[in-house]
């Protein structure tokens, strides 16, 4: 009698799996990339080498210790997206630890402690990102001026040479990469607002220094735009639902609409806030992450429309100059709730899923 | 000295004000539930076997209730220790083999040519699943039998067998394992 | 909420349709197996036939092994309500009633009735309905049942029941979706036999009166469309309607939202929201029973899939073994590393446990497929919490929730959300990215909660009867204390009467007790020794006669017992049996032998337990 294979229904799958979506994500990300290098510098290539390289052997190690198949958790590329997104949120020239140290963090504490891929409650880049903001204020905040008004120029070995020493091959510091041709030490478009705001000034005086190039800081708009076509790209291809991003914009933007339309001179335009900053990295590849975010439609759209409400205050109010790694944060912790009062009607009954009639 | 007094008398009267707030809703929303040993009754298989040390599944629930173990039920199984766990807030302990192992449905079967007819089973069953009288034929009715096995011992003539119930295919439970032709079952991750 | 009947009726005109939630469209692959006309198969030697094959309870056997048949004959009648007969595919012997194993995906074997044939394929005598137009309702819907129709569309509820309705009824929807990738049994159904459908939707309409009759056929059988359409065209509330492909459109609860827009309450049928569904074959099979008076023996299957050289529709008769198909297809066995037949579509069929395994009345596709068609699935991955599921389920259940707590066996919550409104379509497994038989964790669920609920309500009725019992027990006990008590007094009454003369006619009862049990006493040592220096090998003897005097009367020595137990069973021993001694004496001794040796084997296992113990 011959023994005959036996599986369960459906016997047909649709042959997109889990490492496909992860990796169409990462090459998502690569307009937004190639913009970054072309206006800040090839920093970034060797945070993602970095990052890349110590979320897999993290991975790697963290799978045989809990005597798992470590290729096949590997193949599934969530590990490479993380340290990714992670690497793409630093400061280009950041010291080599740090994104080691943040890699680590994210991997091994925020994603595997908590039980591994589908498990983990917080987005692990962004709670990597948070940790090293408040560890190293100083690394975190060292942020590049575009090459075409910095005073120093670098090329790809200076870049490696900074990251692992701290100088570029011909001697000068990360602080002094940061001057501008100005003279003036840069810093990002939202920081130069919020240190200008404070100080007195209005939006519209902050931002007629140098590194902006009408409202949008030179370089930053650009980047924004190539992730903003990757992001697009993804939702053509299903990868992503339009629901997060969609209403993380649209909050954002009305909120701080309603905010420039009330005060011109104290609150910026939605336009400047959207493309500067992280918040379209943030809409499209940082709070679309699928083991963390809402699960309903109607759950994502809350979710999404609360991360930009939060974008906006913190950015407003609260004490760091960008805010998208708080605010999905926030987020994060409140997805179980969402999830369990957006729940859809169910074909057949009358009230909601749970409550039957 | 005036301030500290002041900071005192402000968490005093919120003390108060709070205390006697929790106190009102402990009162006026008090949930009326089942008493503890009728809800433990109910999550047990009610085979009144004894297999547990008790003499029915009611006094094993009135033990559960001042403290006994939960583990000491083999027809409930696996299962039922998981319910009791989560009904009385302690941790699931896997069965005590001292008491039995779960083992398959079983019922009762009397080998009729051997039977004698003296009453001692029908007396010894606890849900009067046995059909018979003094001298007459006795037979085990099946929908009631819950397999609780103390009719096999008082049996004179030893004609009483335990028979795992077959799973039909309306009861079958998906395990593929276990089907008798296949191979290659479902891989699943545990 | 819902569309009433004339904004209905205003829309399918145009063919204007509601959708369904969610949905998938796998590749469709029915151009492998629809090109060509239906063929015939040859007479098979044997064939199987389960006795049920729909939902319900088995008819009564009308046969018996080494009984002669005729092709179409009953084999079981029908006697409750949901019992539908299943029929003698040919001409032949009974050759067996045995367990066999069942279209089932557990291959648990089930009663079936094996019939060799005798190749003549005679026919049983026929009796169709010279004019149905004129039959009344009920005789038509016995017929139906009579001729075993139940749905063909892979449910296999009892149609006769269906028919049987008297609620109102505002649409008769015809179902010729057939959904599912590679089924194309319907397809060339329509294409080939449309006028005989059509003959079963007149006999249906008449028995139902509907207001509106939608006949519905997926968009990709556009040659089956048009067939429908001509053979409908002459009824005026016939109204053929073109529906999107999507899988699945064809299932009952999804066809009546998109043809009516109206919800199939959870707890409910069709008929709650004015409508009745059936399968083009049922209406054929309908045709048959009504017009012909044939009843329900075969049916169009498809063969399909690249294992097979010639991928096919054939008319397969109930009872068929798959092993028959899989020759008459041409199975090629070298696309497939293990052997793999799926009994129906790709999406909730299931696999076979043996090549034995018959055709039923609801099977409609054989698929065999290659391993670079439909791959093995790979383990499963962990849930990402991607939601392409809920994106696609048309129940618009989250079955990552359903998952979750299926896995955790959390059966409970898993009811909460709505486990048991999944239509098991199977299309989350489909597009779930780590892989997961989402599908086969709900079956598991779904069981295990029907196994709780069933084990519930046993041993709720257990305790009822172990109440009874113990309040019996507890009423014997008082009535026999009370009946002690009344015994009591009246002794004591009856003794202060007497005065002293009572007093010693007990004394001297006890003294003769007391005489009576010395004597007794020395008699069975002495008969103790007396068999000890006998019979030292038969142990189990002495065992016996050591227990307790009384056993030692009932002891295996036949020379012992026979002149000592008339003596003291007529005495002491056996005070209840002092009628029949006479007559069961014979019994007696027999019942003797049998409890000796159960005591002894009872002793000897006790005392193994007790050495197992020990060591």
């Amino acid at each position: 009698m011959t023994m005959l294979s036996l599986s369960s229904s459906p016997h047909h799958h649709n042959r997109r799996d889990t490492g496909q979506v992860m990796r169409i994500v990462c090459y998502a990300t690569i307009p937004g990339i190639v913009a970054n290098v072309w206006f800040f510098g090839f920093g970034i290539l060797i945070q993602i080498a970095l990052a890349m390289i110590t979320a897999l052997v993290t991975e790697g190690v963290i799978m045989e210790l809990r005597k798992k198949k470590t290729e096949r958790v590997l193949k599934d590329y969530s590990a490479v997206l993380a340290a990714l997104l992670l690497a793409i949120s630093i400061p280009p020239l950041a010291p080599w630890w740090v994104i080691v140290i943040g890699t680590f963090f994210a991997i091994a504490i925020v994603k595997q402690l908590y039980g591994g891929l589908g498990y983990n409650m917080f987005n692990p880049a962004m709670a990597a990102y948070v940790m090293l903001l408040i560890s190293f204020p100083m690394q975190m905040t060292s942020w590049l001026p575009p090459l075409s008004i910095a005073e120093q120029s670098h090329t790809l070995w200076d870049a490696i040479h900074t990251v692992f020493t701290g100088f570029t091959s011909t001697g000068f510091s990360v602080e002094q990469l940061k001057v501008g041709v100005d003279g003036t030490t840069m810093a990002t478009p939202l920081d130069e607002v919020k240190t200008a705001l404070l100080q007195g000034y209005t939006v519209t005086e902050a931002t007629t220094d140098i590194i902006f190039d009408g409202a949008y800081g030179k370089g930053w708009l650009w980047v924004s735009i190539a992730y903003l076509l990757g992001g697009l790209f993804l939702i053509k291809n299903k990868i992503i639902s339009w629901h997060i991003p969609g209403s993380i914009l649209a909050s954002a933007a009305v909120l701080s609409l309603s905010l420039f339309l009330i005060d011109g001179d104290q609150y910026a335009s939605p336009l400047f806030h959207i493309f500067n900053g992280s918040l379209i990295i943030g809409a499209f590849f940082i709070a679309t992450d699928p083991v963390s975010a809402s699960t309903t439609i109607k759950g994502r759209l809350i979710f999404g429309a609360a991360i930009g409400f939060w974008v906006i205050i913190i950015r407003n109010w609260g004490g760091y100059p960008d805010a998208i790694a708080f605010a999905v944060l926030i987020m994060n912790m409140a997805v179980p709730l969402i999830d369990y009062y957006t729940q859809p009607r169910t074909y057949g009954h009358k009230n909601k899923a749970s409550k039957d009639s | 000295m005036t301030l500290t007094l002041l900071a005192l008398a402000a968490i005093g009267l919120l003390a108060l004000v709070f205390g006697s707030l929790l106190g009102f809703a402990a009162i006026r929303f008090k949930v009326e539930g089942d008493p503890l040993v009728e809800q433990i009754d109910a999550v047990l298989p009610q085979t009144q076997c004894g297999q547990c040390g008790y003499p029915g599944c009611k006094p094993y629930a009135e033990a559960i209730a001042n403290g006994d173990d939960i583990n000491k039920c083999p027809p409930g199984g696996e299962a039922t220790i998981k319910e009791l766990a989560a009904l009385m807030g302690v941790d699931a302990k896997p069965l005590d083999s001292a008491h039995g192992i779960e083992s398959v449905k079983k019922v009762a079967f009397i080998r009729e040519d051997e039977c004698i007819g003296c009453t001692k089973c029908i007396q010894a069953c606890p849900v009067d699943a046995i059909l018979g009288a003094a001298k007459q034929m006795h037979t085990i009715i099946i929908d009631e039998c819950t397999g609780c096995d103390l009719c096999v011992d008082p049996c004179p003539v030893d004609c009483i067998d335990m028979i795992p119930v077959e799973v039909d295919s309306s009861h079958w439970e998906w395990k593929f394992n276990k089907v008798p032709a296949g191979n290659i079952p479902v891989r699943q991750v545990s | 909420m819902f569309a009433n009947y004339d904004e209905i009726i205003e829309r399918l005109s145009v063919n204007q349709l509601w959708d369904f939630p969610g949905g998938v469209h796998p590749p469709q692959q029915k151009s492998l197996s629809n090109q060509s006309n239906i063929e015939f198969l040859q007479l098979e030697p044997t064939y199987y036939v389960p006795v049920k094959q729909h939902i319900g309870v088995e008819g009564k056997l009308l046969v018996a092994q080494g009984d002669r048949i005729l092709k179409g004959q009953l084999l079981t009648a029908s006697e409750a309500p949901f019992s539908v007969p299943v029929h003698a595919p040919t001409s032949g012997i009974v050759a067996k009633i045995t367990q066999h194993v069942s279209a089932h995906p557990s291959g648990i074997p089930e009663l079936s009735v094996i019939i060799d044939a005798d190749g003549q394929d005679t026919w049983t005598e026929l009796k169709p309905v010279p004019d149905y137009a004129k039959t009344s309702k009920s005789e038509l819907v016995e017929r139906i049942c009579d001729a075993g129709i139940s749905g063909m569309g892979g449910a296999g509820f009892p149609t006769h029941i269906k028919t049987n309705n008297s609620k109102p009824l505002e649409f008769l929807i015809i179902n010729g979706i057939e959904c599912e990738p590679y089924i194309s049994s319907d397809d060339r159904l329509m294409r080939e036999h449309a006028w005989q459908i059509r003959q079963g939707i007149d006999i249906l309409v008449h028995i139902l009166q509907p207001k509106q009759v939608i006949i519905a056929v997926e968009d990709n059988k556009p040659e089956a469309l048009e067939t429908m359409s001509i053979a409908c065209q002459q009824k005026n509330n016939y109204q053929v309607v073109n529906v999107p492909t999507k899988y699945p459109a064809g299932g009952e609860k999804q066809l009546v939202q998109v043809l009516t827009s109206r919800e199939v309450p959870s707890d409910g049928l069709p008929i709650d929201v004015g409508c009745i569904m059936y399968n083009v074959a049922t209406c054929y099979a309908i045709a048959d029973a009504i017009v012909e008076g044939k009843p329900l023996i075969e049916r169009v299957v498809t063969l399909t899939g690249k294992g097979f050289k010639s991928p096919k529709n054939v008319w397969a008769r109930v009872g068929t073994p798959i092993q028959s198909l899989l020759l008459h297809g041409d199975y090629d066995a070298s696309t497939q590393s293990s052997p793999r037949f799926i009994m129906g579509g790709p999406m909730m069929g299931f696999t076979v446990t043996s090549v034995l395994t018959p055709i039923v009345k609801i099977s409609n596709c054989i698929l065999v497929p290659a391993d670079d068609e439909l791959p093995h699935p790979e383990d499963e991955r962990a849930c990402i919490r991607c939601s392409a599921c809920s994106d696609v389920c048309p129940a618009s259940l989250l079955p990552q929730q359903l998952f979750w707590y299926s896995k955790s066996k959390e059966l409970e919550k898993a009811e909460e959300y709505n486990l048991f409104d999944c239509i098991e379509c199977g299309a989350c497994a489909y597009v779930c990215p780590s892989e997961i038989p989402l599908v086969h964790y709900y079956r598991q669920a779904k069981a295990d909660i029907r196994n709780q609920r069933e084990e519930k309500e046993k041993s709720d009725k257990a305790k009822i009867r172990f109440e009874a019992r113990t309040a019996r027990l507890q009423k014997e006990k008082e009535a026999r204390e009370e009946k002690y008590r009344l015994a009591a007094e009246a002794r004591k009454a009856s003794m202060d009467k007497d005065g002293g003369a009572a007093k010693d006619k007990i004394a001297a009862a006890l003294a003769r007790a007391k005489a009576k049990k010395e004597a007794f006493a020395k008699e069975a040592e002495n008969a103790q020794n007396a068999e000890q220096t006998n019979n030292k090998e038969n142990a189990s003897e002495l065992t016996a006669s050591s227990a307790l005097p009384k056993t030692k009367l009932m002891s295996a020595d036949e020379d012992a017992t026979k002149g000592a137990q008339s003596q003291t069973t007529k005495n002491d021993s056996f005070p209840k049996n002092s009628g029949d001694e006479d007559a069961a004496a014979a019994k007696k001794k027999r019942v003797a032998v049998a409890v000796a040796k159960a005591k002894a084997k009872k002793l000897a296992a006790d005392k193994a337990k007790k050495e197992n113990k020990e060591l």
